[in-house]
């Protein structure tokens, strides 16, 4: 699972038949330090996260598994809002 | 997934068999500001996109999860025709992130 934080929506009214109802979240990756690692990318939202939240979201095929559908074109799925975070380097943020 | 913007198609006669009958498209990638960015991908169109479209790519083994390309060898579909987007926090992104 990876960190990062929405940063926008994406609408789409022609999307796969199954992805029908589920949003589309801008996300940009984030390292430990929550300091932004790469470009953004954009993942489908299974638990309602809003701009400028913290997130952790799942890739690849597994990202599948949190939708409520047996199949669904999609590589990146939002998990978990982060309440905050504790590492030995930067404390709790 | 991946912004991109439907730059044009490929065709194909001689090919894996189980590929007959797919649409080839070729996706540039776009930034949040639309701006062609330099890498591409060919992608398995599913929801009938056309060029000059902007559309998301799901990437990797995700692509084989339609109907279509189930088991068959492909590694990037279109799922998605864009509308619209919405960027909320990208002139604060570097200030929210730093907070």
């Amino acid at each position: 699972m990876h960190l990062g934080k929405v940063i926008g929506t994406i609408w789409a009214t022609r999307k796969y038949e199954t992805l029908k109802g589920y949003k589309m979240q801008f996300v940009q990756p984030l390292n430990s330090h929550l300091k932004n690692l790469g470009k953004p990318i954009v993942a489908v939202d299974t638990i309602g996260a809003g701009p400028g939240e913290v997130i952790y979201y799942v890739t690849a095929s597994e990202a599948v598994i949190p939708l409520d559908v047996d199949m669904a074109p999609v590589d990146a799925s939002i998990v978990g809002i982060v309440d905050s975070i504790y590492s030995e380097k930067t404390g709790r943020k | 997934m991946i912004l991109g913007k439907v730059i044009g198609t490929v065709w194909s006669t001689k090919k894996d068999e189980n590929l007959v009958g797919a649409k080839f498209l070729i996706v540039r990638q776009l930034d949040l500001d639309y701006k062609p960015q330099k890498n591409f991908v060919v992608a398995v169109d599913s929801v009938g996109a056309g060029v000059s479209e902007v559309v998301l790519v799901a990437q990797g083994s995700s692509a084989r999860q339609t109907t279509f390309t189930k088991n068959k060898p492909v590694d990037a579909v279109i799922m998605a025709i864009v509308d619209k987007l919405d960027i909320a926090i990208k002139d604060k992104l570097e200030e929210l992130i730093e907070s």
